[in-house]
């Protein structure tokens, strides 16, 4: 075991994994996040805990996640490259690890002109990619980056993101592979919407052998309106959201779109199961944290395996 | 053709207006000029091309730097007409004085440095 | 070249407002050719500067005075002899000028007349654009020839982040992805193998004053 998280010996023991996610406040109401965690306790392995998601100021991740921790809920510490250098980001580790953070997972993050201070400074001291090797580092080799030994090495099972729909599409496949050399234990995709190139790309990765290198989570986020389908294909960048499935959405009629939107994920997740390469699912349901317990229920995800 | 234009306008000649640069008409509202214009050939009949396109730009950003220093902007201005227009010429010529002379004297004439 | 813009107006007033001479020195090399800071720039400036402190009725001695190079002693000690008659001094040159004048004339307050915002290049007339941050630590062999610091708006060295959007980056639409045309480019080379392993952290040691000393030369005396 690297860091004997649940999410780890669920993933080894051959499990089909199950994780959700949470946005931290905006501010310090810690009754929120136990609120939004209670409906996910039970129903998933581990809960992300975004990061200043899109680059807007929130409670701190790891701080989130000792919260989660309380709940008796494990936490995935989310991390960007953007709002810290390589010293914050090791210190930060090393605190996560000591209050029993076991799972983390490295991302860039969205650039500053998104959030609500455009005026900042990206640090981007480091990428995701070389942040994944300074984890792997100090966990096995008990080293910092800078080359000094580590006293205690933080135990953590190492995540990261991938976007198989970005162009170019061809490397989308060499960049999981070198987040794969890089170190990587986990992948969380991008919310898929197009199966037929998630298809095309785990195909892809399964004929490199990738696949059996790192467990790939597929990400899911079920559509509430025709609204937010239409914002996430035109205004999020590196999303791929056919058309066929707006107009889906759209026949649903008024009244019925979220529960379309829903039947789509629990559809989605069915085939996931079945998938070659694919490991478990990751659960995005963006402010719709009530609903992940029957979304997993529909799914047939439950209950979850005790390891 | 004796065509009648304003006795106080003083004409500078200059080969094409792309040779007129942004410091000759800083220079003639500094040197206490209440106003000046430059009169190119109609846009897109240069012989050069776009030299009173350069022109134009030019007066825009003096134009720009009046506004910056504090006087009227409108005392400088671009007209366009084709060299067989006499009567334009005369009309632009009584219709920038009277346009002077709403505006008065350039203000720098007031203070003690010019 | 070294790009710069000129300040506002109002800004570069302000700041000599109290002085009643100001020399304006101008710098012939890269702020010139990007017509923020050469001979003509320091006439307007103080065409300017002269017209509105006679408005303000407050007047205003200016000297003008452009040297081929501010980044460079030979050309700065043409000044020498001009800097004692004013109060203050202006300069038009990048930021490195301005402080290489500075130090050459402790007394003297120095003003800079010009943001200098970047090393770029002349893509039309009036028009330039980035391509150096001036890391200390080129990759631009294994990029094809683009620089990830530069054109990326994250810099990443191992890119593109999920957020390249059909060749754009995700900042704007109008700005290219660098990763993409990395990729681009690299392919149709043939070398896609320049970006299939791993580039490491970078050592960011640029945020100390550098110093290059050429082969064959030594460091000036004044340095030990």
């Amino acid at each position: 075991m690297k860091s004997g998280s649940n999410l780890e010996k669920i993933l080894e023991a051959g499990h089909f994994a199950f994780t959700g996610e949470l946005g931290p406040p905006r501010g310090v109401g810690a009754k929120e996040v136990r609120e939004k965690a209670a409906y996910l306790k039970g129903n998933v392995d581990a809960v992300n805990i975004t990061d200043n998601q899109t680059a807007v100021v929130r409670m701190s991740s790891w701080a989130a996640s000792l919260i989660l921790i309380q709940e008796g809920i494990e936490p995935n510490f989310q991390m960007v490259c953007r709002d810290r250098n390589r010293l914050a980001m090791q210190s930060d580790i090393l605190g996560a690890s000591a209050h029993g953070i076991k799972n983390m997972l490295c991302l860039s993050g969205d650039h500053c002109q998104f959030g609500d201070h455009p005026q900042a400074k990206g640090v981007f001291d480091i990428d995701s990619m070389q942040l994944i090797s300074m984890v792997k580092g100090m966990r096995d080799e008990g080293k910092f980056l800078g080359g000094g030994d580590l006293e205690e090495a933080p135990k953590m099972f190492i995540g990261a993101a991938a976007n198989p729909f970005a162009e170019p599409f061809e490397f989308r496949v060499h960049r999981l592979a070198k987040k794969i050399q890089a170190g990587v234990d986990f992948i969380q995709t991008q919310c898929i919407y197009n199966m037929e190139k998630f298809r095309e790309w785990i195909k892809r990765a399964n004929d490199m052998g990738l696949t059996e290198k790192a467990y790939i989570l597929a990400g899911v986020t079920p559509f509430k309106s025709v609204g937010m389908a239409r914002y996430m294909a035109k205004s999020v960048p590196g999303m791929d959201v056919p058309d066929s499935l707006i107009e889906r959405l759209k026949k649903a009629g008024k009244g019925k779109v979220a529960e379309e939107g829903i039947k789509f994920a629990v559809e989605q997740i069915e085939e996931f199961k079945e998938m070659e390469g694919v490991a478990g699912v990751h659960l995005m349901a963006i402010e719709w944290e009530h609903k992940v317990p029957e979304i997993a229920e529909r799914a047939g995800v439950l209950p979850r395996p005790q390891v | 053709m004796r065509l009648d234009y304003p006795a106080n306008i003083k004409i500078i000649r200059v080969p094409c207006t792309g040779k007129v640069d942004v410091m000759h008409l800083l220079r003639a509202i500094q040197r206490g000029a209440d106003g000046a214009y430059v009169v190119g050939c109609l846009e897109g009949t240069c012989h050069y091309n776009e030299g009173n396109l350069r022109a134009r730009e030019r007066v825009g950003h003096v134009r720009m730097l009046l506004d910056e220093i504090g006087i009227e902007s409108d005392r400088v201005r671009m007209y366009n007409l084709s060299s067989g227009e006499g009567p334009t010429f005369a009309a632009y010529a009584k219709e920038m004085t009277e346009h002077i002379k709403e505006l008065g004297p350039n203000p720098l004439k007031k203070s003690p440095g010019a | 070249m070294i790009v710069a813009k000129r300040k506002p107006f109002e800004e570069i007033k302000d700041m000599i407002k109290s002085y009643k001479s100001v020399l304006n020195v101008g710098c012939g090399t890269c702020v010139a050719v990007c017509l923020a800071g050469g001979e003509k720039e320091v006439d307007v400036l103080n065409a300017e500067l002269d017209m509105a402190r006679n408005l303000d009725e407050n007047p205003i001695e200016l000297g003008a005075f452009t040297v081929e190079r501010q980044c460079d002693r030979e050309y700065l000690e043409s000044l020498d002899t001009q800097v004692d008659k004013y109060e203050a001094i202006l300069s038009m040159a990048c930021g490195a000028g301005i402080q290489f004048l500075a130090e050459r004339y402790p007394e003297k307050p120095v003003f800079p007349a010009v943001d200098t915002t970047f090393i770029g290049v002349n893509q039309d007339v009036g028009w330039y654009e980035e391509r150096c941050r001036a890391c200390s630590s080129c990759v631009l062999g294994t990029t094809g020839g683009i620089c990830p610091v530069t054109m990326c708006a994250k810099g990443l060295f191992n890119g593109p982040c999920g957020g390249t959007n059909q060749g754009s980056c995700e900042i704007n639409k109008d700005q290219p992805c660098a990763w993409y045309l990395i990729y681009e480019r690299l392919a149709k080379q043939g070398r896609l193998d320049c970006i299939m392993d791993i580039t490491p952290a970078v050592d960011w040691r640029n945020q100390t004053p550098r110093t290059v000393l050429q082969p064959g030369y030594k460091e000036p005396e004044a340095n030990h």
